[in-house]
């Protein structure tokens, strides 16, 4: 799996049948001694509900079709999980509360 | 599988996967000397692995074939602790 930050989702009105019903998150993969996005990009299924700024853990190849909104469908990338935390040798990198309430100052 | 040491672990409540218990371990590719080489990714935890050990991780569909990732949405596993690594009969790790 990757850490990546959801950046935006994109629509598609002309699809396989079976992608119909599914959220399509664009996602930039995240350098985890960073925390800075690599300008390498994704598409990706959204299992989990993500929102836009999230960071999120994709699976990639054959795996992605095993969560119950991928299963049996054409689907080489899904995001499984929305992640709360990151710690890299005992010290905190990446704290979901503290990215929301910056976030929110933000703007 | 690739060489990897374990950097830390990643956190997440909500999670799509279905695997219960195990966590997720910040795991960073490297050589058998050490030397890191590659990104980072993160990697399910079926062993208990502490941070700064070197593991084995299995990508792919294979990261699917232990017991706690049995049809799971896991493309990567840590599945084993590395002890000692040889290279051409000389010794280049030991835990």
């Amino acid at each position: 799996m990757l850490l990546a930050r959801v950046a935006g989702t994109v629509v598609s009105t002309s699809k396989e049948p079976r992608i119909e019903g599914i959220k399509l998150l664009l996602l930039e993969k995240v350098d985890p001694s960073t925390m800075e996005g690599k300008k390498d990009w994704v598409v990706a299924m959204d299992g989990v509900g993500a929102g836009p700024g999230e960071l999120v853990m994709y699976v990639s190849g054959s795996s992605s079709r095993m969560t119950a909104v991928t299963e049996g469908r054409p689907s080489d990338a899904a995001v499984i999980a929305i992640v709360d935390a990151v710690d890299m040798g005992g010290r905190a990198v990446y704290r979901k509360d503290a990215a929301d309430s910056a976030s929110q100052d933000a703007s | 599988m690739i060489l990897a040491r374990v950097a830390g672990t990643v956190v997440a409540s909500a999670r799509a996967d279905g695997v219960r218990g195990p966590s997720f371990l910040l795991v960073q590719p490297c050589s058998a000397e050490g030397r890191p080489k590659g990104d980072m990714l993160v990697a399910l935890d079926a062993m208990g692995v502490g941070i700064g050990e070197t593991v084995l991780v299995s990508q792919g569909p294979s990261a699917r074939q232990a017991s706690v990732s049995d049809k799971k949405p896991i493309d990567a596993l840590v599945c084993a602790v590395v002890d000692l690594v040889e290279e051409h009969g000389a010794v280049v790790f030991r835990k």
